[in-house]
């Protein structure tokens, strides 16, 4: 904390953080921009955030992406964290290899190669593309997202807490709800979490695997801005922004109490 | 009446015939593909028995619990408990409960939880497990740290709360890996004696796994001692000090001296040995390792061996030699002897007195005596 302040390490800093917020900054800005017109200042005003509650097009989007990101988050947790605990427990069936890589391949895949091959295989099967469709991707998309979270989580799991709950008499499925899932439940929330926030902001998986009646809040946004910013996208961007940045902030909060609350524990502990 | 060590044993059902078994592992042997942690295995537990396995890390003793507890099969041979063959007998239904070296308590659970847990599995009526959680809370002293989670608790409290947990179902057999492992010295003392208490004051049978020799000896009134995979001895603390059946644990347990050399001459009562330097022993009771010619080591404990600076009048055993090293460490005094044929022997004496008379330094000469029964012939 005694680091001097040179002008060096000023101008670094501000040229830092102007680089990654500046863009996000104007554009919170102007969305409480009086005039029409994005890039004219015309005074202060929130007449964009009422419109844009009455943009019926926007509102069903969002409500579109709502609900594409809970269940598929839902899904999603549901399917990493089985395959978490598969790759982390069966140290040694045949195929392990292949299996922890094929979990993992999506996350390093490019989105429009997913995209387009999910594509390829609803129009193959003859799925119709709307919501199913989309969520489904999702799905694929975040599914090894949740996986790589959750087995961070297990490989310091101490598995002596199963083997206690078992010896004290309870099946390895009761041991699973009562012991295992309670514990790893943090970093399944924070699997989760993540899963939603990449459902969120998914452009490219879902232009290709979306049809007409489901499109996404990203979507609309897109498909709106090629027809000129209007001051509407800024209120609803600035919104999606809000939402997100609560999240990590309560986020953080819960952590920080969390662990000081622990550390105060363990020193009243030691005290006895 | 005369018996190995200072403590009469009144309990000792192994040395009744008729006494019937309560664990019994039957040639087991266990292999990790290619390694074999225990090795053709038997032996015999008691009832109410406090029996303790002992030896270094790798030598199967926790394989062998873990193996009682259900968390492994035997690759070969069976295990009988109160006369039930346990193989295929999944961990959770079987009637013995574990005290893991970690504590293993649920994190996310209260002390009264944690000790609640197995009672639950159990569908026992709420208000008995209240009423056995209480009992087992007071029983472990941990009364008004009921509504704790397990992290606030310090690391004597833990044990405690993993102990109240595993004896709250009243096991047949209670299983305890390393028990003591993580506490402190003090701590440890202390808790040995409370563990022996507990023990007697449940009338369970005890089988705990430790590699801290003192431990084992303090606790137990039978021990096996380890070594790869097979058991080297089972016997009581006083006999596995006193009377090693091998080199091994003579080695293993405490400190001790050898001498090699040749059995010269037997009679009825005593063993003449030469040995290598020419240096005649006589020990009472030579044993089977005593035959005619047969090449033996003779293993004497340090506090048997008297030191003295003028050769004892009545010595049956004195050997010649200077100090080579002395340690004073306030209960007892350490010596180290170089005889003259070279061989360096440890004695060590009681501080009984605080004045010495005629006290010795470095390099004097010295005498080392030692009664004819005061060690043990072995097979070399």
């Amino acid at each position: 904390m005694n680091a001097t302040w040179s002008r060096f390490n000023v101008t670094s800093i501000v040229l830092g953080f102007a680089f990654l917020y500046l863009p996000i900054v104007l554009l919170i800005v102007f969305s409480f921009n009086e005039s029409k017109l994005v890039t004219v200042w015309g005074g202060f005003s929130t007449k964009w955030y009422v419109s844009l509650f009455h943009n019926q097009g926007l509102m069903d989007a969002t409500w579109v992406t709502a609900r594409v990101g809970v269940i598929s988050a839902t899904v999603a947790t549901v399917l990493g964290t089985l395959a978490a605990l598969t790759l982390t427990r069966y140290t040694r069936f045949r195929g392990r290899v292949l299996f922890s890589g094929m979990v993992f391949a999506p996350l390093v895949m490019p989105e429009v190669i997913t995209g387009l091959s999910l594509l390829l295989l609803f129009v193959a099967v003859g799925l119709d593309r709307g919501f199913f469709t989309v969520t489904l991707a999702h799905i694929t998309l975040t599914m090894c997202f949740v996986a790589v979270v959750v087995q961070s989580r297990l490989v310091s799991f101490d598995r002596s807490l199963e083997e206690a709950a078992m010896d004290l008499g309870a099946t390895p499925a009761k041991t699973f709800f009562q012991i295992t899932l309670p514990v790893i439940l943090p970093a399944i929330v924070s699997g989760w979490m993540l899963a939603f926030t990449l459902s969120l902001d998914d452009l490219v998986i879902a232009s290709f695997t979306s049809g007409p009646g489901a499109t996404t809040l990203p979507m609309k946004i897109y498909s709106q801005v090629r027809l000129g910013v209007t001051p509407e996208i800024n209120a609803a961007c600035t919104i999606l922004i809000a939402v997100v940045a609560v999240g990590v902030i309560i986020a953080s909060i819960a952590n920080k109490r969390r662990e000081v609350q622990r550390q105060l524990d363990e020193q009243a502990a030691q005290r006895g | 009446m005369k018996s190995l060590g200072s403590i009469r044993r009144d309990f000792a059902p192994w040395n009744d015939p008729n006494a019937k078994p309560y664990i019994q592992f039957d040639n087991v042997t266990k292999k990790f593909g290619d390694f074999t942690a225990v090795n053709n295995l038997s032996l015999t537990i008691f009832e109410r028995e406090f029996f303790a396995l002992l030896g270094a890390s790798g030598c199967g003793k926790s394989t062998l619990l873990r193996m009682l507890a259900g968390f492994e099969e035997p690759t070969a041979g069976r295990i009988l408990l109160d006369g039930q063959d346990l193989r295929g007998i999944p961990p959770y239904r079987r009637p013995v409960n574990m005290m893991f070296q970690s504590y293993a308590l649920f994190p996310h659970m209260t002390v009264e939880n944690n000790i609640a847990f197995g009672l639950k599995q159990e569908g026992m009526p709420k208000p008995d497990i209240e009423k056995r959680v209480a009992e087992m809370l007071k029983l472990v002293k941990l009364e008004q740290f009921a509504k704790r989670k397990p992290h606030q608790l310090s690391g004597g409290q833990r044990q405690r709360v993993a102990l109240a947990r595993s004896v709250a179902k009243r096991p047949k057999v209670l299983l305890l890996d390393e028990p003591l492992g993580a506490l402190d010295k003090k701590l440890r003392e202390e808790t040995q004696f409370e563990l022996m208490d507990l023990q007697q004051e449940l009338g369970l049978t005890f089988v705990v796994v430790t590699h801290d020799q003192e431990e084992a000896m303090t606790m137990a009134d039978r021990i096996a001692i380890m070594d790869k995979g097979e058991v080297m001895q089972v016997a009581t603390p006083a006999e596995v000090y006193e009377a090693p059946a091998s080199r091994f644990v003579a080695h293993f347990v405490g400190n001790v001296n050898m001498f090699e050399g040749k059995v010269a001459e037997r009679s009825a009562n005593t063993t003449r040995i030469t040995g290598a330097s020419g240096a005649q022993i006589v020990v009472e009771n030579g044993g089977a390792a005593a035959a005619a010619n047969a090449d033996i080591v003779f293993a004497i404990r340090p506090e048997k061996i008297k030191v003295s600076s003028k050769k004892p009048a009545d010595a049956v055993n004195a050997l010649e030699g200077e100090v080579y090293d002395v340690a004073y460490l306030g209960d007892m005094t350490v010596y180290h002897i170089r005889l003259d044929d070279g061989q360096i022997i440890r004695a060590s004496a009681l501080n009984a007195a605080r004045v010495t008379e005629d006290p010795l330094t470095w390099n004097d000469r010295a005498w080392v005596s030692f009664r004819p029964d005061a060690g043990v012939v072995l097979a070399r």
